[in-house]
C-alpha cells in the first residue's frame, strides 16, 4: 500500500507543476492597483459602439496640431495635387537622415531603398507592379507624392495614420531625392 | 518548361495564322504549317513570355491579376475577350495601355464603361511600352491556366512509422498490454504457490517486525526540531518564490483572435516592427495597428505563398486572412468595403501595472534601443509571448548597465558634460542620469 501512496504523491507534484498555464495571465496582488481607473485606450468600453474606446476624431473636426489638407481624394484632386502643391518645409528643415529612416520603415519594403521598385515585397513576390520613381507614366511630382502617401492610391494604402504632416512632406523630399538619384 | 512554352507558341501561332491566312490559297496555309517547325524558335525570339512576365508584373500586376478581379479587371485572355465579346482590335489595345485617358476622352463607349465599372480609377500611361514588349504581356496573358497541382505527396502516412506499416504507438500499446498480462500471470503464481504451501502444512518464513522508521523518527526528538526547522525554512524559501512571481507574466502566450505570426511578418518579409506599430516612435504606447495598416499589404496578398508546415497550412492561413477582410469589411470579390466591421478583440500580452509608467518614444526614439531588447526574439515567434519578466529589477538592472545615448542629442548634452565630470567617468549610464529616481517612473 505504501508503494500506491507514494506514486499518488508523485502524480499530485507533476500534475501541480505541469498546471503553470502559459494561456492565461498570472495572479496579481492588489489588482486595483495595477488596472487603470482611466479608460484605457484600446480597452473595452460598454459606452460607445462597438464597445471601442478608441475612437474616430468626430467627423468635420481637425485634431490638435494637424492641419486641413485641400485637394479631394479622387482623380482631379490627384491632378490639382501634381501640379499646384508644394512642400512647404524649409530646407534647412529636412532632416536627410530622419527622412531616411522613415522612408526605409514605411515605403522601402515594397518601393525599395533606393525607389527602384525592388523592395523586399516584391523580390518575394508577395505584391508585384511595383514602378520604379523614374516611370514616364506616373511622372511623380512632390505635389502627387504627397496626394498618394495622404490618400492612398489604387492599390497603396493611405499612410496619414502612421506619419505626421511634416513626416510625410520629410519622406515626399526623400522620394524626389531619391528620384533624381535614379536618374543618374 | 522550353517544351511547354513553345507548344504554347505553336497552338497560338496556329490559331493566329488561320484567320491571318484565311483569305489565302490553302497551298499557302499548308506550306506555313509544313514550316512551323522551322519557325519555332525565331518565333520564340519575338514573343518571348518569359519577358512578357516579367514586363507584366513590373507594370501591370499592380492593379491586375491573371484570375482575379483587383483594382482593374483580370486580364487571362484579355485579347480574345475584347476581340470576341466587344469587337475590339489589338489597335485598340495599343492606344488603351499607352494612354488610357485619351481613349476615354475621345469618347470610345468601351472604355468609358470600364471606366466607370472600375470607380473611375485611372489607369496609368505607359508611352514606354514598345509594340513588342506588348505583345509580350499579352502571350503571357494568353496563356492557358494551369490546372492547380494536387497534392498527392500528401496522401502519405502521418506521423512516424515502421517498415511493417504499423504506427509506434500501436505496438507500445500491444507491450504495455503483454506486460500487464505477464504481470498479473506472476501474481496469479505466487498466489498459487502460497496456496500450495498452506496445503501442504509446508512453514512460510516470516519476516521479524522491527520497530517502523516513522516511530523511531519521532522518538527522536532532536532529530524532529531540526526536521521542523528546515520545513519552515524550505517552505518560507517557497512562498517568497511564489509571492515573487505573482503578477509578472513571463512567457505569457494568449491565443490571439487572428493568428498573426511575427515570424512570416517581421521574419520572412523583414517588415520594420516601426512599419505597424508606428506610435512606438512618437507616444507612450507603441501602438495595436489598426486594421488599414494590414489592408495596406493585404488587399494585394489575399493568399499565404510562404512556407507552411503540417501545424501550419496553406489553408490555415489563408482562413486567418478571410478573418481580416471579415473584420475589416472587405469584399475580395468586388474589391470593395462592405462598411460591416468587426473590431478585433486582441489580447494585451504586455502590461504594466497601473502605477508604474513606461514610454515607448524615449527608449526607441530617444535611446534608439532595438526593440527586440525587451521583447526578445519577435521576429522569429509564430505566436506571440511575453518574452522578458517586465519586472522592477529587471527595469533597473537595464537602467545601471546601459549608457545615455547622447550623440546627436543636444538636450542631454550640457547635463552630461556636468554630471560625468561629477562622476568621473566617460559614458554616463541611465542610472547616474536620474533614471534610478522613484519618480520617473512612480507618480
Amino acid at each position: 500500500m505504501r508503494i500506491g501512496y507514494k506514486i499518488l504523491l508523485i502524480a499530485i507534484t507533476l500534475t501541480l507543476s505541469s498546471c503553470k498555464n502559459n494561456e492565461s495571465p498570472n495572479y496579481e496582488f492588489m489588482p486595483n492597483m495595477y488596472e487603470s481607473v482611466g479608460y484605457e485606450t484600446y480597452a473595452e468600453n460598454a459606452l460607445f459602439e462597438n464597445n471601442q474606446t478608441a475612437l474616430n476624431p468626430v467627423e468635420g473636426t481637425i485634431p490638435r496640431g494637424h492641419s486641413l489638407y485641400q485637394y479631394e481624394d479622387s482623380n482631379s484632386g490627384y491632378d490639382l495635387a501634381k501640379v499646384n502643391l508644394t512642400n512647404p518645409l524649409e530646407s534647412n528643415e529636412i532632416n536627410v537622415a530622419k527622412a531616411k529612416e522613415l522612408y526605409d520603415i514605411y515605403c522601402g519594403v515594397c518601393h525599395g531603398n533606393k525607389g527602384d521598385g525592388q523592395g523586399i515585397l516584391m523580390k518575394r513576390e508577395k505584391i508585384l507592379g511595383i514602378p520604379s520613381y523614374l516611370d514616364e507614366g506616373r511622372d511623380i511630382t512632390e505635389g502627387s507624392v504627397y496626394h498618394v502617401i495622404y490618400y492612398g492610391r489604387n492599390t497603396m494604402g493611405s499612410y496619414a495614420n502612421q506619419l505626421n504632416e511634416k513626416e510625410r512632406w520629410l519622406v515626399t523630399s526623400y522620394v524626389m531625392k531619391l528620384k533624381s538619384d535614379l536618374k543618374k | 518548361m522550353d517544351i511547354r512554352y513553345k507548344k504554347q507558341y505553336l497552338s497560338s501561332y496556329n490559331f493566329r495564322n488561320f484567320f491571318h491566312f484565311s483569305k489565302c490559297s490553302f497551298i499557302h496555309l499548308f506550306f506555313s504549317l509544313f514550316f512551323i517547325f522551322s519557325y519555332t524558335n525565331s518565333f520564340a525570339q519575338d514573343v518571348d513570355i518569359t519577358a512578357g512576365k516579367t514586363l507584366f508584373n513590373t507594370n501591370c500586376a499592380a492593379c491586375h491579376k491573371l484570375d482575379k478581379k483587383m483594382t482593374g479587371p483580370a486580364l487571362r485572355h484579355v485579347e480574345d475577350r475584347l476581340l470576341n465579346d466587344q469587337g475590339l482590335d489589338k489597335q485598340w489595345l495599343y492606344a488603351w495601355i499607352r494612354n488610357s485617358a485619351s481613349v476615354i476622352k475621345s469618347g470610345d463607349a468601351y472604355a468609358n464603361k470600364i471606366y466607370s465599372e472600375y470607380n473611375r480609377a485611372a489607369m496609368t500611361a505607359y508611352p514606354s511600352l514598345s509594340d513588342a514588349d506588348i505583345e509580350n504581356i499579352l502571350a503571357y496573358t494568353n496563356q492557358e491556366k494551369k490546372a492547380p497541382v494536387v497534392a498527392a505527396a500528401v496522401a502519405s502516412t502521418t506521423g512516424p512509422s515502421n517498415d511493417l506499416g504499423l504506427s509506434n504507438e500501436i505496438i507500445l500499446g500491444v507491450f504495455t498490454f503483454l506486460f500487464f498480462l505477464l504481470a498479473i500471470g506472476l501474481f496469479l503464481v505466487s498466489n498459487a504457490l502460497r496456496n500450495f504451501a498452506i496445503l501442504n502444512d509446508v512453514k512460510l518464513i516470516e519476516e521479524e517486525k522491527s520497530k517502523p522508521l516513522w516511530k523511531a523518527f519521532i522518538d527522536n526528538q532532536f532529530l524532529m526540531l531540526c526536521s521542523a526547522i528546515l520545513f519552515l525554512l524550505v517552505s518560507a524559501y517557497g512562498f517568497y518564490g511564489w509571492t515573487m512571481q505573482l503578477g509578472t507574466n513571463q512567457g505569457y502566450m494568449p491565443v490571439q483572435p487572428i493568428h498573426f505570426s511575427h515570424k512570416i511578418h517581421a521574419g520572412d518579409n523583414q517588415i520594420d516592427c516601426n512599419y505597424c506599430h508606428s506610435s512606438a516612435r512618437v507616444s507612450k504606447h507603441s501602438g495595436i495597428p489598426s486594421l488599414n495598416v494590414c489592408m495596406n499589404c493585404h488587399k494585394t496578398i489575399y493568399e499565404y505563398t510562404g512556407e507552411t508546415s503540417e501545424e501550419y497550412s496553406k489553408a490555415f492561413y489563408d482562413a486567418e486572412i478571410q478573418k481580416l477582410y471579415k473584420s475589416v469589411g472587405w469584399d475580395d470579390e468586388t474589391q470593395e468595403y462592405t462598411g460591416v466591421t468587426y473590431p478585433v478583440k486582441w489580447v494585451r500580452i504586455h502590461n504594466l501595472p497601473d502605477f508604474a509608467y513606461f514610454n515607448h518614444s524615449q527608449h526607441v526614439s530617444v535611446a534608439g534601443i532595438e526593440c527586440q531588447t525587451c521583447h526578445g526574439p519577435v521576429e522569429e515567434m509564430e505566436i506571440m509571448y511575453q518574452h522578458s519578466p517586465l519586472t522592477m529589477g529587471w527595469c533597473i538592472n537595464c537602467h545601471r548597465e546601459t549608457n545615455v545615448k547622447v550623440k546627436d542629442n543636444e538636450y542631454y548634452a550640457k547635463i552630461h558634460e556636468e554630471l560625468s565630470k561629477k562622476y568621473g567617468v566617460e559614458q554616463l549610464t541611465v542610472a547616474q542620469m536620474g533614471g534610478l529616481e522613484c519618480g520617473k517612473c512612480h507618480y
